[in-house]
């Protein structure tokens, strides 16, 4: 017996849930961004399942879409995050206010 | 037997994704992800799609977590640093988590969404198929997403380089 289209489904909106909870919770500027790889990654499961179930190849390019425009995020992400910590010699987001008032 | 390969995928895929989240160190964060990551191309072989498991493991895996750990290391993080919460924080926090709660015990409860039972072919057929859509239907953004790096890659350097004349003048 394989699982359904629910059990993915779930699963994808499980991990969706733990990357945002992360992104809530963390003070660190480069665990959130972690985090939204993880809601990323959760995301394309979903796809995946539901270009599976429904017999059709749509999802499957767009997940292959996602993947690019995921790695040009995080190579741009990074050299914020870098630039950032060069200005400002912490990464920690309670001490980046700067636009804050 | 995918039933089983489903459940100890998804358990351990949840767990890592848990690690992610709550470890203080972050290397052993970015570890998590890979694990994580992992499981997710395990279960998209189950769910047939080869050739995303093979570029998830390749672009994320080898070049995303790998970035990662360079800019850990680079920044030398400390770790432990503990959380403050403010109370405005706090109410977001306890909104968005309950939401979040509820939508997941409503998709568990009553999510009943129609499907036929997956429908598979094989390897080099499937592959044949991908690679026509990819060349036909979707062209335009293919272009498109050759132009975004290309801006990706520009906008890195630029990035790069101010901060490094800043500094030089400073």
């Amino acid at each position: 017996m394989s699982p359904s289209l629910d059990a993915y489904v779930l699963l994808s909106a499980a991990l969706f849930a733990i990357g945002f909870f992360g992104v809530l919770v963390r003070r660190n500027t480069l665990v959130i961004f972690m985090c939204l790889e993880l809601m990323l990654a959760a995301a394309t499961l979903a796809l995946v399942a539901f270009s599976r179930f429904n017999n059709t190849e749509d999802g499957d390019v767009f997940v292959f879409f996602i993947l690019t425009v995921a790695a040009a995020e995080v190579a741009v992400g990074l050299a914020i995050i870098v630039a950032l910590f060069r200005r400002k010699q912490t990464i920690q987001v309670d001490h980046l206010d700067s636009l804050k008032h | 037997m995918q039933q089983i390969a489903f459940t100890g995928l998804s358990v351990f895929s949840m767990v890592c994704a848990l690690g992610v989240v709550l470890n203080k160190n972050a290397v052993n964060g970015a570890m998590c992800l890979l694990l994580c990551l992992a499981a997710i191309a395990g279960l998209f072989v189950e769910l047939h799609a080869y050739l995303l498991a093979f570029i998830l493991i390749l672009v994320y895996a080898g070049a995303v977590v790998a970035l990662f750990l360079f800019i850990i290391m680079l920044l030398d993080m400390q770790g432990g640093q503990r959380l403050r919460v403010k109370p405005m924080q706090g109410v977001a926090g306890v909104i968005s988590a309950a939401l979040l709660i509820v939508g997941l015990n409503l998709l568990a409860v009553r999510g009943r969404l129609e499907s036929g039972p997956p429908v598979g072919g094989t390897v080099g057929s499937s592959l044949k198929l991908y690679s026509y859509q990819l060349f036909t239907t979707y062209l335009l953004p293919v272009q498109v997403m050759g132009f975004l790096l290309l801006v990706g890659m520009l906008g890195v350097i630029v990035i790069s380089r101010r901060t490094g004349e800043r500094e030089d003048s400073r």
